[in-house]
């Protein structure tokens, strides 16, 4: 219940469930170490963003990993 | 041209009402939860709930107007380069996705000891739990001048998405170029602290296009641009020089409609072609009319696990009328995210289940400095257990390095995202 609602807080941007509409990235059924390692690119600056990096920095590694798992187990 | 586009959509999303109507709501037996105003945070608990009690719990959402009508692009309708339709959502997926029941009304009272509430078409409606989601509504008093006869239909805030938009925008276009728009800005906390200094930006584009010998005071009763400041300060300086002037301290006390002449608590006197006067704003009426607004009789002190009020039992209260946490702006994202939580707190509750003890959010708000350049803040939400508030997290967080049109597409996005995640 509380991994729901964290991942909540991403559905504003990426949809209801992380079904987003286009321009924005779905993450329902995503692959969760991909999401994880996406996530911390984005901590570490390693990968580009243009607000995702100032974000990621918001969640522990743990709270990254339980949503990304979240995130996968929707239905795309 | 505006005005046809609004009466199509109009047409268009009338019709689209009809055939939701026979969707199945109201009946059963369960938890009953009535929802105030749907906004972006009370629409998107009344979605929520029914999402996350597997529809379980009934919602009534009540709400007096036809449709969601979109502050976050709004500026971008009175600059020109979109129109209503484009920020104008039917309530009717609600129903029909999600069984939320929609009256169309007003609330005159709430009796939080009957847990009933009453309805301005005279229906009473019984609740185990209501949200009160109101957003704002405007203190007149501080101006005198705008509760003369027929005031509030010449001179507009256009501080909530809807008629008064369009209006400005025709104020504008009917404007001879050398005239003057002058917006005054007032003292925070008020919804949407960039929202101003969007609106600047719109219609200085505007004017550059249309009408370039004209200019846009604005007036602002802060000390200094409440945000972005820097970001929104190169684009007066480096876009729209000549033609937007700040002025800090200037804190309006009245206006003579007739003379279209502000007066100052410390300035002189300014008249102008089009007068945009956004007032100091508190809680919603109703809110304010149920005791629940504890601070300063402005705002309604909440619960962050819950957003229960601190003034009455069963009774939450979302969005722009609450007193805000350390570094919470009131912003249609942040009230989608108070939606998502007390959703979830409030099927917790009339569940037997455990209450999240930990909430972590996040805030997205982008600013068009043009049609099609955009600046961003963003910020992330934790709660703090000794302090029993919402707390910004250390080193997350920021701005845009400068404007740029990535985040204009990402910016238009988001809107359609979070307009459907809160009403579809």
């Amino acid at each position: 219940m509380q991994v729901r609602s964290w991942a909540a807080s991403c559905s504003g941007c990426h949809g209801t469930g992380g079904r987003a509409l286009p321009g924005m990235v779905s993450l329902a059924g995503a692959d969760k170490d991909a999401m994880v390692k996406t996530m911390q690119d984005f901590k570490s600056g390693s990968r580009p963003a243009t607000l995702m990096h100032q974000l990621a920095k918001g969640y522990s590694d743990a709270e990254i990993t339980a949503i990304a798992g979240y995130f996968a187990a929707q239905k795309k | 041209m505006q005005r046809r586009h609004f009466l199509q959509t109009g047409t268009v999303l009338g019709a689209a009402g009809l055939v939701s109507a026979c969707a199945t709501v109201g009946g059963g037996s369960g938890p009953k939860v009535v929802v105030i105003g749907g906004g972006f945070s009370g629409a998107t608990a009344a979605k929520y709930i029914r999402m996350w009690s597997d529809q379980k719990i009934q919602v009534t959402l009540v709400e007096p107007n036809d449709y969601f009508m979109s502050c976050p692009i709004s500026n971008l309708v009175i600059g020109g380069s979109k129109t209503m339709a484009d920020i104008t959502t039917p309530y009717d997926n609600l129903t029909k996705r999600h069984g939320v029941q929609v009256v169309k009304d007003r609330v005159n009272s709430i009796d939080a000891d009957k847990r009933v509430v009453k309805l301005a078409g005279g229906t009473e409606l019984a609740y185990d739990r209501l949200i009160v989601s109101p957003g704002v509504d405007f203190m007149w008093e501080t101006l005198p001048g705008m509760n003369a006869p027929g005031a509030k239909e010449q001179v507009m805030h256009a501080w909530k998405a809807g008629a008064q938009t369009l209006t400005l925008r025709q104020q504008l276009m009917a404007m001879p170029d050398g005239g003057v728009f002058a917006m005054t800005i007032p003292l925070a906390p008020y919804r949407c602290p960039p929202g101003p200094y969007e609106r600047a930006c719109q219609v200085a584009e505007y004017f550059s296009k249309a009408k370039p010998k004209s200019k846009v005071l604005i007036l602002d009763a802060n000390e200094d641009v409440t945000s972005k400041g820097a970001l929104f300060k190169k684009a007066w300086t480096d876009r729209y020089k000549g033609i937007v002037e700040y002025r800090n301290k200037h804190n309006v006390t009245d206006v003579d409609v007739a003379t279209k002449t502000l007066k100052f608590e410390f300035n002189d006197d300014l008249k102008a072609s089009v007068l945009n006067v956004i007032p100091a704003m508190r809680a919603g009426d109703i809110a304010v009319n149920a005791g629940l607004a504890t601070a300063n009789k402005r705002w309604c002190e909440v619960d962050f696990l819950t957003f229960e009020s601190k003034a009455a039992k069963n009774v939450h209260v979302l969005g722009d009328s609450i007193q805000i946490a350390p570094g919470m702006p009131k912003s249609g994202h942040m009230a989608n995210q108070h939606g998502k939580t007390c959703a979830a707190a409030v099927v917790a509750l009339l569940t037997g289940s455990q209450v999240n003890n930990m909430p972590i959010y996040n805030n997205t708000c982008y600013s068009f400095v043009s049609s099609d350049e955009v600046v961003h803040v963003a910020s992330v939400h934790r709660y703090d257990a000794e302090k029993k508030t919402m707390l910004t997290v250390p080193g997350s967080g920021g701005l845009s390095p400068a404007a740029n049109a990535l985040e204009a597409a990402y910016a238009l996005a988001w809107a359609q995202n979070i307009w459907a995640d809160s009403l579809a």
